[in-house]
């Protein structure tokens, strides 16, 4: 049995002039939950159409689930996708256009309302597409694309229009289903959300991956920062001062001295606090945050290509 | 394919759709008809372009069947409306995408939406010509027609003769519609063009360009369905017509299968 779920090489697509993906090469493990993050623009939209055959590559090669995607038809009956937002026949309501695809894809009818219930819109599974909310049609969306009882899992922004309880709901509906082995391969602008589910991470810029990999191992392969926050504010400066003066980057984040250091020269910069008449009221090692990292790496790679 | 076509009907028969057009093809079914025995004197006429068809015409074996063969370029119109809006929303709604990742054969996908509203227009043709049967004996009498001849085997023959080429005529304009649909990817431009062309510029060209009727497209369509027409034969109006809806259809059968879906 093959181990990956989506494996591409130098996947690329030029639209005239423009490079949409370049040269992108990155693989998902089967039954994990990878995220796939990028600004606006960065290629994931179009990269996931190559991957459902709506595309055709300008050039490399790509498999899903051990088949080849110049044949969608091989394995598109085992993936569920939700791509760029919900699109159904406004007239039709969400239960008739869950049965449109339901015929389409020769699946139970009797899966319908089961789906409905799933995604919290079994009361109103009677009501016109039309007349639904931004949530409750990217719920309709989500519906669809397990439909096929997938064993891969495509979704191009899920949470979008959901609120704070709706996004919890699709996180632990996301977690569940890789429980269950089915992988997930989701993009999304909400980077804290995909870290807490994300095993596996795309990165992509400018139709470029920056990182492919555990998502384990990008954080913390970035430098720790050291939270110091004297017991005044006004003893903020000689932090600062003792920061620079040691070599170290810092910057100021609501009344605290954020330090790119080492965890271990912690003591270090207590013992200089004190020394200069200083008492710190926090100090801790963190590591940065999925869209801290995010931000580094793109803004990185932006003065890179400059 | 029969997936697809099940999925396509579950879309025709959505009540908007269904209850708005069989409205429609009953109320032209009707009037057509209606007007064909109620103005029979009517020194107007009153048949096409102001044509007289007489008592005596229509006691003929095919009299039953002029009123729904006069219909048939009506019939056809909603039919290119509604092949052009169904095919040309999927990508307005960008449903297509959806579509293609539950049925990734393209040529499997277009077939099967076709057999659908072929389908659809099969049904519209029989409920337009029940419609204009029972007004033609209902209205027989009044116009002083006999009905004798239309119950022979000889009514019969030209009753489902008229069905044939009406519905031939039908699929023929929604063809059209359909080439259209493919090509504009918008409904609303894809029934305007289809519409004004059918209906005002080829009325034009023929009135202006002598022998373009000949040529044509919704000119020979339409003749097709009224069994040929004064200087278009039959044979000629369906070869040529058939000619012009392959090409058109293989043209963008091909862009469908090639095109990227990028919305």
């Amino acid at each position: 049995m093959n181990s990956l779920a989506i494996s591409v090489s130098n996947l690329t697509k030029i639209y005239g002039e423009r490079s949409a993906v370049s040269q992108a090469s990155f693989e998902v493990p089967m039954g994990t939950v990878c995220g796939f993050v990028g600004p606006n623009g960065s290629g994931k939209t179009t990269t996931i159409r190559m991957l459902l055959g709506l595309i055709t590559p300008s050039a490399g090669t790509g498999s899903v689930l051990g088949e080849s995607i110049s044949h969608p038809q091989r394995y598109l009956p085992q993936v569920g996708a939700m791509i760029e937002g919900p699109a159904f026949y406004p007239a039709l309501t969400g239960a008739e256009n869950l049965k449109v695809l339901a015929n389409l894809g020769g699946y139970p009818i009797s899966r319908v309302q089961g789906l409905l219930e799933q995604v919290g819109l079994g009361d109103r599974g009677g009501g016109k597409f039309k007349t639904y909310s931004l949530g409750m049609k990217q719920r309709l969306g989500i519906a669809a694309a397990l439909l096929p009882q997938p064993k891969l899992l495509i979704l191009d922004e899920p949470t979008n229009g959901l609120d704070p309880s709706g996004i919890q709901e699709i996180r632990e509906l996301l977690k569940e289903l890789a429980s269950d082995g089915t992988t997930v391969f989701v993009s999304s602008h909400l980077l804290s959300e995909l870290e807490m589910i994300s095993e596996y991470l795309v990165m992509l810029r400018l139709g470029k991956v920056l990182f492919s990999g555990r998502t384990q191992d990008l954080l913390s392969a970035q430098q720790p920062i050291l939270v110091a926050k004297p017991e005044y504010a006004i003893d903020l400066g000689k932090i600062v001062e003792i920061a620079r003066v040691c070599g170290h980057e810092v910057s100021v984040v609501e009344g605290a001295a954020n330090i790119s250091a080492p965890s271990d020269w912690s003591a270090s910069l207590n013992r200089m606090a004190f020394e200069a008449g200083v008492t710190l009221s926090t100090l801790t090692s963190v590591l940065p945050t999925l869209e801290e990292t995010f931000f580094e790496m793109t803004n990185n790679e932006s003065a890179g290509g400059e | 394919m029969f997936h697809v076509f099940l999925a396509e009907t579950r879309k025709l028969r959505r009540p908007t759709l269904l209850f708005s057009t069989i409205l429609l093809v009953l109320a032209i079914s009707g009037l057509f008809t209606s007007l064909l025995y109620l103005l029979i004197n009517s020194r107007d006429g009153n048949g096409r372009r102001g044509q007289s068809i007489t008592a005596l015409t229509l006691s003929k074996s095919n009299g039953l069947v002029s009123g729904f063969v006069s219909t048939a370029t009506l019939l056809g119109v909603v039919a290119l409306c509604i092949f052009a809006a169904q095919t040309a929303q999927e990508y307005t709604f960008g449903t297509l995408r959806n579509l293609l990742v539950r049925q990734p054969s393209r040529m499997k996908l277009l077939m099967g939406k076709y057999l659908s509203m072929i389908f659809f227009a099969l049904i519209m043709d029989f409920l337009s010509l029940i419609v204009s049967v029972s007004i033609s004996y209902g209205l027989a009498g009044h116009a002083h027609v006999s009905t004798v001849a239309w119950s022979t085997a000889a009514g019969f023959h030209a009753l489902a003769q008229s069905f044939w080429n009406v519905f031939l005529a039908t699929i023929g304009f929604g063809t059209f519609g359909m080439i259209l649909g493919l090509l504009l990817r918008s409904p609303i431009s894809s029934i305007a063009i289809g519409v004004i062309w059918v209906l005002i510029v080829e009325s034009l060209l023929g009135a202006v360009v002598k022998g373009a009727d000949k040529w044509l497209p919704g000119t020979l369509i339409g003749a097709v369905g009224n069994g040929g027409d004064a200087g278009l034969t039959y044979s000629r109006s369906l070869g040529v017509s058939l000619a012009y809806l392959v090409v058109g259809s293989a043209v963008v059968a091909l862009l469908f299968k090639r095109r990227d879906v990028a919305n």
